[in-house]
């Protein structure tokens, strides 16, 4: 059984849940969801929905209960630790929060650090071309802690970018930055996916980030219960309302 | 407030374990030596009592030069008027006359017996005396003997076979008639060995003299005190005889015993204060880290109001918990070793030695918790004045604060480095122990305090040297990112490898001396020497084999020397009797800086110049000499030796004392061959000589020279195995600081795995960081320890180590050895590391 060649990640009813009898919670029920090659993704939904399971079950960072997940022509669950890896060091780029950068390494070496890992050789061109997008160029000797929070996360970007990955997932990408950096940083992904072919999932709870998106898909009690296509934040905002009908899970 | 810090600690335990490990072990080690010294000290005593039992009073010759070794030399005889004289005192139930001797068995193997410590005695054979006899009979003719059971034991002989025995004659064989034990069932009194002949076989082979004693052992009648028949005896023979109690002798005994112990309780509990030492680094480290990672736990707490005091409290607090937990264990350890270690001591070296039962004595306990409270309290001490600085506001601040800089630390380094070296330079000089040991202790801190400021460079390069792929150069970054943290960790491993790196400088110094001595100065081509075992030197040969020696065709010229202790003016020297004073004058290549070098007449001596100084003495000066067995005399300096590296403090005698000497026997002999004659066949035609003594080697000069400074390696292989628990302890503070970063840096990890990193690199980034540091560590070590091993051969010189060596190889094995330290430290963490959950990691908070 090969891969959809459409999509770059897939997920065919994901069952996930964490703890055991009365304790147990369903973080995912049944969960099937397709990400097409070269678009950008936004999950977005309530705490709890299930959103950042979805998002790590995708990338190989946790395990499911039973169904299937797929990234390109690679089948994720059954792997061991090191098919796992490899997944990672090949097919997948991530962006956290935070905390995505390694104080000892300056970004240049912190950006192609995954092809280092990998024993792989740097294409320039290729990583001249993201640099340049995400305008670093004059701070490659520079360590981290040298960096605004908005440059750290752009090094971040381009290091999830410069091993051309399946698919890059981004977990609240913004969620550490002021509005400028963070607008900075979506319009980079968003032209990664335009420009670059690129797929990128991103999880999010800020409307305004997933208006970035060329598709915005809601979960709620670890189903997909809405999905949009190229909205503005205020169709993203009416749709979180709509779901919940509580402003409190909405913060601007 | 309490309760939170001990919840903390619970919390911590791995934390717990790997601080309190240092303290541990320290501790083990101080409670050890005093149970293990305790325990020998009080089976002693009761071995000396048992000696003693059948003793009231016992008499002997009163020494004229104390050599302060009882076995050694005899200081006289008595003689069967004396025994009559005893005898007739009133009071006295027995009198017996002792004839006690060194006799040295053969093996089958032809080889002489050892013990470790214990004597070989010769004695003459009494019905009903302590012996016991298990099998056959008394030894009734000249040439039977009979022999203790752990003799029959440790040279495999039964009743009825041949045993050959050295005493003051050379080989002389026996038949073994009987096996005595001794009352308890004991195969030995203390791992002796004990042959015992008829008695005018034992006076004439144990004392030389027949009808002579070495002592009388007095039985009182009932009713009459030890002391008073003491008083009464020594009233009636005089004040040339020695006379003592039983009791006295057996206190005096294990009074002597017990000052050797001291000594070896000393050495031990110094490596206990080297271990603890150690212990305060890891210990010191482990708590700044703890508190570098709480120090936003920390803040919120003072936000919260908790004041400075509290701050400090908290920290001391869980000090003096890990101090008091690792104290008992350290002190439960302790006892088991100590129990070990003495039976091992009662069974290796003491043959059938009956040990007292184990004790645990005061003061092992008491020392036991004041060290282990005491280092862990004070090793806390910085990091919890630290804690305390903390400001409130840090609990809302992202980042930890940044590195402090350097400055102050390296000026108070320096400072401590130089203050340590000069009391260490003038402990050197004046051979001042606490100065030494002060300084020291002061350098080390002083380099330690310094090394955070060289760890930047060095440890980049080692970095460069070790690690080129990208986990390697992960490590090598992480080791240099907290250069205190790195100092403090490698200065830990630093101290150990400094001390074992100075003992082997100052020890190959001392064996290249010996070689370039035996090389350059000695220009005899064989040399006759007895073996010498456990101090007791034994293989002394008569003057007239010296004269066959002379004879042999081939032999150029030669001489033979005798010694033994002599009084100058009351001072103790080292006493020599040369055959040939001209021959020694070319053989070692002497000179005169007095007076001209010849043979000594009649009541003249010669000096050596480090005598001559020390007795304020030259050329011409009288002076009143003291031999064991002889009269004092006033003798006149005849010539004073220049300074010269064979002959160290020494002072000739003329030929006509030998016979007042304690052994009238020749001790060592040089001999230079003719031109072109082949040393090997020399030494061939030579040796048969010897024949009939195994305890006389007939060597070339570099094999004896070896053999010299093989004595060396067995005092180096100890203080190794010793200082490596010092290195052992550097150890756990490796692992400690790599287990605390690998916590620390959590989330780095979990980031490095999720952008794909293989657990086999994880794993090599953690080695490589632990190979750094524990090399750098070594280097430390083996250029502080070089340092202190040169200052300490330069202040060594006036005892004859002249040359400095470098013990290249051994250095690079101490390097390798570091290396190998780090990947075996590197071991737990790694794998803690590499099974991080990698989702889990990367929210770590």
């Amino acid at each position: 059984m090969t891969g959809n060649v459409g999509a770059a990640a897939r997920a065919v009813d994901v069952w996930k849940s964490y703890g055991t009898g009365e304790a147990a919670v369903t973080a995912l029920a049944g969960v099937s969801v397709e990400f097409d090659r070269g678009r950008f993704t936004a999950i977005m939904g309530p705490s709890g929905s299930g959103k950042s399971t979805l998002m790590h079950c995708l990338a190989g960072l946790d395990t499911i209960d039973s169904g299937d997940v797929w990234i390109g022509g690679t089948k994720v669950n059954g792997l061991r630790d090191k098919g796992l890896t490899e997944l990672r060091r090949s097919q997948v780029g991530f962006i956290f929060q935070q905390f995505n950068l390694l104080p000892t390494l300056t970004a240049e070496e912190n950006i192609t650090l995954p092809l280092a890992i990998g024993g792989q050789k740097v294409d320039r061109a290729w990583f001249d071309t993201v640099i340049d997008t995400v305008g670093l160029r004059d701070r490659l000797t520079h360590r981290p802690t040298q960096l605004s929070g908005g440059q750290q996360q752009r090094v971040a970007c381009a290091r999830a970018l410069v091993a051309r990955p399946e698919v890059v997932f981004a977990d609240e990408p913004t969620g550490n930055l002021d509005s400028r950096s963070g607008a900075e940083v979506l319009g980079f992904l968003q032209r990664s996916a335009r420009d670059f072919d690129q797929t990128v999932v991103m999880v999010t709870h800020d409307p305004n980030a997933a208006s970035y998106a060329d598709r915005v898909i809601f979960l709620a009690d670890g189903r997909i219960v809405r999905e949009l296509h190229h909205p503005t934040a205020a169709d993203v905002l009416d749709t979180m309302k709509s779901l919940d009908g509580d402003d409190r899970l909405v913060v601007a | 407030m309490l309760k939170a810090t001990l919840k903390s600690v619970l919390a911590r335990k791995l934390r717990l374990v790997l601080s309190g490990l240092a303290v541990v072990l320290g501790v083990m080690f101080v409670s050890g030596s005093f149970v293990l010294t305790d325990t020998l000290d009080r089976s002693f005593k009761d071995l000396f009592a048992t000696v003693y039992s059948e003793v009231d009073v016992q008499v002997a010759v009163r020494a004229k030069v104390d050599a302060g070794d009882p076995e050694a030399a005899l200081a006289g005889t008595l003689t069967a008027d004396d025994l009559k004289a005893v005898e007739s005192v009133d009071g006295v139930r027995t009198a017996v006359g002792d004839v006690i001797g060194s006799a040295r068995p053969i093996g089958e193997n032809g080889k002489v017996l050892t013990t470790s410590g214990a004597p070989r005695l010769g004695t003459a054979w009494r019905d009903g005396g302590q012996e016991e006899l298990r099998e056959g009979r008394a030894p009734q003719r000249d040439d039977e003997v009979a022999i203790s059971a752990y003799l029959a034991e440790t040279g495999g002989f039964t009743v009825g076979e041949q045993v050959s025995v050295l005493t003051l004659e050379p080989k002389r064989t026996f038949t073994v008639a009987g096996i005595f034990g001794y009352p308890g069932d004991r195969d030995s009194l203390g791992g002796e060995l004990t042959t015992a002949f008829t008695e005018p076989v034992a006076q004439q082979l144990l004392l030389g003299t027949p009808g002579a004693y070495s002592g009388v052992t007095v039985r009182a009648d009932d009713g009459v005190t030890q002391a008073v028949l003491r008083d009464r005896v020594q009233a009636a023979l005089g004040d040339e005889y020695q006379v003592k109690t039983g009791e006295q002798l057996a206190k005096e005994s294990a009074d002597e015993i017990g000052e050797g112990l001291a000594f070896f309780n000393y050495v031990l509990l110094g490596f206990a204060g080297i271990a603890l030492f150690v212990g305060i680094f890891i210990i010191l480290n482990t708590f700044s880290i703890i508190v570098a990672q709480r120090t936003r736990e920390l803040a919120l707490l003072r936000a919260m109001g908790a004041g400075r005091k509290q701050m400090i409290a908290s920290v001391v607090v869980e000090a003096v918990v890990i101090g008091v937990i690792a104290s008992v264990v350290g002190l439960g350890a302790g006892i088991g070793v100590g129990a070990l270690l003495a039976t091992l001591f009662s069974t290796f070296g003491g043959g059938s030695m009956q040990l007292a039962g184990i004790a645990v004595p005061t003061s092992a306990i008491v020392s036991s918790f004041a060290v282990g409270i005491v280092v862990t309290v004070l090793a806390a001490l910085l990091p919890a004045v630290r804690a305390s600085r903390i400001p409130p506001v840090a609990a809302l601040r992202e980042a930890a604060t940044p590195d402090r800089p350097l400055t102050r630390l390296t000026v108070a380094g320096a400072a401590l480095s130089l203050v340590g070296g000069g009391a260490l330079g003038l402990g050197f000089v004046d051979g001042t122990l606490w100065l030494i040991m002060s300084g020291l202790l002061v350098s080390f801190v002083g380099v330690a305090l310094l090394t955070p400021l060289i760890s930047r460079p060095v440890v980049s390069l080692i970095g460069k040297l070790l690690a080129w792929s990208v986990p390697g150069t992960l490590g090598r970054r992480n080791s240099a990112r907290n250069p205190r943290r790195t100092a403090i960790t490698a200065a830990a491993l630093m101290v150990g490898i400094a001390l074992i790196t100075g003992v082997s400088v100052v020890l190959t110094s001392a064996t290249t001396s010996i070689t370039k001595v035996a090389d350059t100065q000695i220009k005899a081509d064989l040399i006759i020497s007895g073996e010498s075992t456990n101090g007791e030197s034994s293989g002394a040969f008569a003057g007239d084999r010296m004269d066959r020696v002379l004879a042999t065709p081939g032999v150029e010229s030669g001489f033979g020397w005798y010694n033994d202790a002599v009084l100058l003016d009351g001072q103790q020297k080292f006493g020599v009797v040369v055959t040939d004073v001209p021959a020694m004058e070319r053989i070692f290549g002497l000179d005169a800086a007095g007076g001209t070098i010849a043979p000594l007449r009649e009541g003249e001596i010669g000096l050596d110049q480090v005598a001559a100084t020390a007795l304020n003495l030259r050329q011409g000066s009288s002076v009143v000499v003291q031999t064991t067995k002889g009269e004092q005399r006033t003798y006149t300096v005849a010539f004073v030796l220049a300074k010269s590296r064979v002959v160290n403090d020494a002072v000739f005698l003329p030929r006509s004392v030998v016979d007042e000497l304690a052994l009238a026997k020749i001790s060592s002999a040089f001999v230079k061959a003719d031109a072109g004659v082949d040393v090997g066949s020399l030494r061939r035609s030579i040796e048969p000589l010897f024949a009939d003594n195994p305890e006389v080697s007939v060597q070339d000069l570099s094999s004896y020279a070896r053999q010299q400074a093989a004595q060396l390696d067995t005092v180096l292989l100890m203080i190794q195995i010793l200082l490596a628990l010092a290195i052992l302890i550097a150890v756990l503070g490796v692992i400690n600081t790599l287990a605390l970063s690998v916590i620390e840096r959590t989330r780095e990890l979990g980031l490095l795995r999720a952008i794909g990193m293989r657990r086999a690199q994880v794993m090599r980034m953690i080695t490589v960081e632990s190979v750094v540091i524990s090399v750098f560590g070594a280097l430390l070590g083996l250029v502080v320890g070089t340092a202190l091993g040169v200052a300490a051969v330069q202040a060594l010189e006036d005892v004859g180590i002249t040359d400095l060596g470098i013990p290249w190889a051994q250095l690079g094995s101490y390097l390798l050895v570091a290396a190998g330290v780090g990947v075996v430290a590197a071991i737990l963490p790694a794998i803690r590391a590499a099974r991080l959950n990698v989702l889990q990691a990367v929210s770590y908070e």
